[in-house]
């Protein structure tokens, strides 16, 4: 079976991010890209699929400029098979995004959709259910573990209050949470290997998927920060802060 | 004009989370309905017909739904929402899972983890991991948006008297089977909404030492028990204790993070708590640049003390 991974590149984690001086966005001109941590462990997993001779043919695919083909690369050097480009100079937005891998299940029918369960740009955790939505079929989102046997695949997701396993007719749609496996350190002659695998590049055009959104980004600032604390020097002076300035216990 | 609120069950009561969503939809004005889903929730229903602000309690039970499968709830939130020009749950895992699958269902976008309702439109949300907000517009017909609930106080359970609606029940649409869930009961007060939380980091070193260390000061305390991704990871801490980007959003009253070095990601699911207290041997850790209150510690030692000092 094919297994379709969605992948984004997305300000490295590391990075503390800061608002334009206008308040138009984010400002992320001159910052270190990586490929988002939640899809990684998604690639992560559809690899092991593969080598345990369930999947057949990992794809990735990510839309976006030229720069986005990093974190293809990145995808294929982890073991990805080939890579498809939807080419953008828009951003998309979620529902868009949706549709745009819609487009793209339909072409390459995987039997296996796997997403990071949010992006850390924009942290809104929404294109995995989207897409289970647009195409009709169960969704395992938040998963720290799954399992593929007889037509059908077993999730556990990480719910609020502990975890809760669901079973799901394929084709579905999972999204990963960072349990879900640990992501292998890539070695020199796969990052080499990666930039001979196939990278495909299709026109957002192509797919007839609008990307306008009705959401849209008035403002983006930086919140306020919290007044400078103190350092005591006792558990005593912890006690007596907490008890009369604070008066929290 | 009326907002949608789709309340979520915990152990057989309204999750105080969804009352929180209650009062975000106030703030959006209107009649407000409460659409209730799942099996035999007539007393539930009963509950909720009392918090404040609410117009109508809609029920729709059966066996179908005694397990919330985002794949058999999103029909039915669809099935009635053109009634609506508004469509808020609480951005809790249940709220995260089925929000966006009724999004794409109604064919609109959506705006999630709301913790500020601007107008009927217009919202604040945080970005990269609560670095920055963006005030963003929505200007779908139908606009849909989860709300975080420590950014809204609950609706109280009062002396309101809402009526209860059944509306139409959908079947199992077949795509998917709950299997079993693993939830510990706990007597502590819940992660989301404690006064209280006590949080370790891996600096702890084990479990063994985490539940040392820190469930006797949560105990006295009577707070509930927050652990870093750090933590979980290794082993020391269940994944429902996270707090943080990727786990639970808390804002208690009083916050007392031991072990913690302060991650950006973790500092974004506490740093709007009212008082933080940190306890690390390292006088460098990040945790401090948010601390009300620090004390560099050895963090065995000074936990232990503090725990015998609340005597």
């Amino acid at each position: 079976m094919k297994v379709l991974v969605g992948v984004k590149r997305v300000v490295d984690h590391n990075v503390h991010v800061r608002a334009k001086a206008d308040g138009s966005g984010a400002d992320i001109a001159s910052v270190k890209m990586s490929i988002n941590p939640f899809d990684e462990h998604a690639v992560e997993e559809a690899v092991r699929l593969k080598e345990a001779g369930i999947a057949t043919e990992v794809i990735v695919i990510t839309a976006g400029d030229a720069p986005a083909q990093d974190v293809l690369r990145h995808s294929l050097a982890l073991g990805a098979d080939r890579a498809i480009l939807v080419d953008s100079s828009v951003g998309l937005h979620n529902l868009a995004y949706a549709k745009v891998l819609r487009e793209i299940v339909k072409r390459e029918a995987p039997q296996l959709i796997l997403l990071g369960k949010q992006a850390i740009d924009d942290d809104a955790a929404e294109v995995g259910q989207m897409l289970a939505a647009l195409l009709n079929v169960g969704q395992g989102t938040f998963a720290s573990k799954i399992n593929i046997a007889d037509g059908k695949i077993t999730v556990t997701r990480e719910v609020d209050a502990g975890q809760e396993t669901l079973e799901l007719n394929l084709p579905a749609v999972i999204t990963a949470d960072l349990r879900l496996n640990d992501p292998r350190y890539i070695k020199l002659p796969n990052l080499m290997m990666a930039k001979k695998k196939p990278l495909e590049i299709i026109a957002l055009a192509d797919l007839h998927v609008a990307a306008e959104s009705k959401v849209v980004t008035m403002n983006v600032n930086e919140p306020p920060v919290r007044a400078p604390g103190k350092k005591l020097n006792s558990v005593q002076e912890l006690v007596e802060a907490l008890r009369n300035q604070a008066k929290v216990i | 004009m009326s907002v949608l609120v789709i309340a979520e069950l915990d152990q057989q009561k309204v999750k105080a989370a969804s009352r929180s969503a209650i009062t975000a939809a106030q703030q959006i004005g209107g009649n407000i309905d409460v659409l209730l889903i799942g099996n035999s929730v007539e007393a539930v229903a009963q509950e909720l017909a009392k918090v404040s602000g609410v117009t109508r309690v809609l029920i729709a039970q059966s066996a179908d739904y005694a397990n919330a499968l985002a794949e058999n709830y999103a029909p039915v939130v669809e099935s009635i929402a053109k009634n609506y020009l508004h469509i808020l749950a609480a951005a809790t895992s249940f709220g995260k899972n089925l929000l966006p699958r009724v999004a794409a269902l109604l064919d609109v976008d959506m705006v999630s983890e709301v913790i500020k309702i601007v107008d009927a439109s217009t919202y604040v949300r945080p970005l990269y991991a609560g670095a920055l907000n963006a005030t963003v517009n929505n200007s779908e017909l139908i606009k849909l948006l989860t709300v975080r609930a420590t950014a809204f106080d609950a609706a109280e359970v009062g002396g309101n008297l809402a009526s209860i609606e059944a509306v139409a029940t959908l079947g199992d649409k077949g795509l998917s089977r709950f299997v079993n869930e693993n939830i510990q009961k706990s007597e502590r007060p819940e992660l989301s909404t404690a006064r209280i939380i006590v949080t370790g980091g891996r600096s702890l070193g084990s479990a063994e030492k985490f539940e040392e260390v820190i469930s006797p000061l949560a105990n006295k305390l009577n707070a509930a028990i927050g652990a870093t991704r750090a933590a979980v990871d290794a082993g020391f801490a269940p994944n429902e204790w996270q707090v943080g980007q990727t786990g639970t959003v808390v804002a208690p009253e009083l916050y007392i993070a031991i072990g913690v070095s302060g991650a950006a990601q973790h500092i974004a699911g506490m740093k709007d708590s009212r008082v933080i207290v940190a306890i690390n041997h390292d006088p460098d850790a990040q945790i401090f640049q948010w601390a009300d209150y620090g004390l560099v510690a050895d963090l065995f030692d000074a936990t232990k003390e503090l725990t015998a000092a609340l005597n």
